[in-house]
């Protein structure tokens, strides 16, 4: 008896090392994780490592880090099941602090104009560059950031739902006949919904991006409320951080982001990792008939003709693809970057990326409501 | 729900049927038969997710029911529905020979004879039987909603019918491209496996059981070709599925052994994108095939 409940303990242990890791074992997933292990033979290296990934696992992402702290828990045992292909295990990564991150609720409290000083304020903070802003004004323009949503322009979808006006609907026609024994009666109409597109966010946090990376995340997070948005970021590497930006809070889903982001302030090889979005998440789907929003300033450290490859694949398979570059405000700027070159030609709208303006402008491009 | 008893008879019996598993694979089987709890299959297409459905519906000697999820999918299309045409007709003809019992006609109209079972009611009722609900990923999220409330009590609320309970839950099996991330709370419910590409040896065995027809020496070069185009990254990497296409498209060339010149003319039965096959030319599929064919 106490060998069992020993042995049930070193799974309840297991599950919780996994939740330290990220893998979002609940309850449930638990006490399904400890009936495959009963179903089969408990003792055993490979079934006890299989139940768990079956059941406590929900996602690709999840089996690298399984694979880790299995190892870690029950030892290497030789032979450590079955290797993922998936990217190595995160460094130690830089949360964001320092001048982005760090205003303190003194400054908060201080940041708070009079409300009759508060509409010019917000005016001319509005088309101030993110970059340029002191910690004060950079907390008021998180706070105006925190109203942003951003919905795709609709599309018809194949749903139907009942409406004045459009097809016959049988069924509910017919219901109706039943209702009156058979005699004629209106005939009910239904016509397909509108839905909004997906828009898909591709964030660039390398260094070159930093004074914005936090703005613009901070807009991707407000814009993901709710919708069906997806957000990646773009350094050295591709992170997807949807599940993380669902925290309503939005310093709490910083903090998230900032956790699961490896790479804040690396260098840029946006070709490799656009393809590296495309392969894995573009092509399949999440890509396709969305449209899809690079925050970037476009400088390119690899090679300016995998980037435009990758564009015209992006372009393909888009609705439309719109570039956010918080430098074409710049005065005299000119998309001279090789690597923005590169991608112009397969981008449907280029438009600012620096101010609360451009962003606004920005939601109304994704929106539909005109071509810039 | 049968008699398996263990990963070792799961793996023996799907071997029967022609399906190939691994030891994750056999164990996830065995584990939703035992538990009863669905298998979400996750993987790149082609790798065997569909195909894994037929095989557990052949080796549990069990119909397979298909349910092939798109976007707008309902539950009058998924679930049930009214024959209204025969319901319509039914009343007109009581009305005909003057019936006058209207509580009698009401009750009438609402018998299972004029219900329509679609896929996921027919699993409901079959028993046993193994129920596929194919690239779930393609439904909207009210779907998958709906989905969920099924799946976790396998019974189904027919308003002028009452609940009607499978007495032994089906087999499901649900699979996912991962065009769109699926909801939580369905995967919660389900077992999850990622299918992975097999390696050589076990792509050979696979070949070589569907079919047996062509010569063994064939088998183990599109393998081996099908194998290197995976190592270099292309667009849209083949799955087993078309190794198993380009070996009976070379066997019904009446080949029985593959040069690089034939490869390159039948690469349309593997490769899905100009890109992709203008990378395949550029490669030394000679070389390949000088070092898998001694």
């Amino acid at each position: 008896m106490t060998g069992v409940l020993a042995a049930d303990a070193a799974l309840l242990g297991f599950a919780r090392a996994l939740r330290a890791a990220g893998v979002d074992a609940d309850a449930e997933r638990v006490h399904a994780f400890l009936c495959a292990v009963d179903a089969l033979r408990p003792g055993i290296r490979a079934d006890v490592y299989w139940a768990g990934r079956l059941t406590l696992c929900g996602d690709r992402d999840d089996l690298e880090r399984y694979e880790r702290v299995f190892a870690a828990y029950f030892g290497d045992g030789g032979r450590a099941g079955r290797t993922v292909s998936a990217p190595p295990p995160p460094r130690l990564r830089l949360v964001v602090s320092g001048g982005a991150g760090a205003a303190t609720r003194a400054d908060r409290e201080h940041a708070a104009p009079p409300a009759a000083s508060l509409a010019s304020a917000v005016e001319v903070l509005r088309h101030r560059d993110v970059a340029d802003l002191d910690a004060v004004e950079r907390e008021q323009v998180r706070r105006l950031l925190a109203a942003f949503a951003l919905r795709g322009e609709a599309r018809r979808s194949a749903r139907r739902s009942p409406a004045g006006r459009g097809e016959v609907d049988p069924h509910r026609t017919v219901r109706e006949l039943l209702r009156r024994g058979g005699e004629p009666a209106r005939l009910r109409r239904h016509a397909r919904t509108d839905r909004p597109r997906r828009v898909v966010l591709l964030v660039d946090v390398s260094g070159s991006m930093s004074p914005y990376a936090d703005a613009l995340l901070r807009f991707a997070h407000a814009a993901a409320r709710g919708s069906r948005t997806e957000v990646f970021t773009i350094g050295t590497r591709l992170t997807r951080v949807t599940r993380e930006l669902a925290h309503r809070d939005p310093d709490l889903a910083m903090a998230a982001v900032a956790a699961a982001v490896p790479d804040w302030r690396g260098g840029t090889r946006l070709g490799e990792l656009l393809r590296a979005f495309l392969d894995r998440w573009g092509q399949r789907g999440l890509a396709r008939g969305a449209i899809v929003v690079l925050l970037s300033d476009g400088w390119e450290r690899g090679d300016p003709e995998l980037l435009a490859a990758q564009m015209r694949r992006l372009h393909r398979l888009a609705h439309r693809v719109i570039w956010a570059n918080p430098r074409k405000a710049r005065p005299g700027y000119a998309p001279l970057a090789a690597g923005m070159a590169a991608a112009l030609p397969s981008v449907d709208a280029f438009v600012e990326g620096h101010s609360l303006a451009a962003l606004e402008r920005l939601a109304a491009v994704v929106r539909g409501a005109d071509d810039a | 729900m049968t008699g398996w008893d263990g990963p070792e008879q799961v793996r023996a019996r799907l071997e029967e049927t022609g399906y190939l598993v691994d030891d994750g694979l056999a164990i996830a089987c065995f584990l939703a038969l035992r538990l009863g709890r669905p298998l979400f299959c996750e993987g790149d297409a082609g790798v065997g997710k569909t195909a894994l459905a037929s095989a557990l519906a052949e080796a549990l000697d069990a119909p397979l029911i298909r349910l092939q999820c798109h976007e707008g999918i309902d539950a009058s299309q998924a679930l049930y529905d009214w024959d209204f045409p025969r319901q319509l007709l039914h009343l007109r003809a009581a009305e005909a020979v003057g019936v006058t019992d209207a509580d009698r006609l009401e009750g009438e109209l609402y018998d299972r004879r004029f219900l329509v079972a679609r896929p996921l009611l027919r699993a409901l009722q079959t028993q046993p039987s193994v129920l596929l609900i194919d690239e779930i990923d393609r439904a909207d999220d009210e779907f998958e909603a709906f989905l969920l409330e099924l799946l976790s009590e396998f019974s189904v609320t027919i308003p002028e019918l009452g609940t009607l309970r499978a007495e032994e839950p089906p087999v499901v099996v649900l699979t996912s491209n991962r065009t769109r991330e699926v909801h939580d709370a369905l995967k919660r419910r389900c077992l999850y496996h990622w299918f992975e590409h097999p390696g050589f040896a076990r792509e050979l065995a696979i070949v070589r059981r569907r079919l047996p027809e062509v010569s063994a020496r064939l088998a183990e070069q599109v393998t081996a070709l099908v194998q290197e185009l995976r190592g270099h990254d292309l667009l849209k990497p083949p799955g087993v599925a078309e190794t198993i296409d380009w070996a009976e498209a070379l066997d019904a060339l009446g080949a029985d052994e593959v040069d690089a010149e034939l490869a390159v003319a039948t690469l349309g039965s593997v490769l899905k994108y100009r890109e992709d096959a203008e990378r395949a030319r550029g490669m030394d599929l000679a070389a390949v095939l000088a070092t898998r064919g001694a």
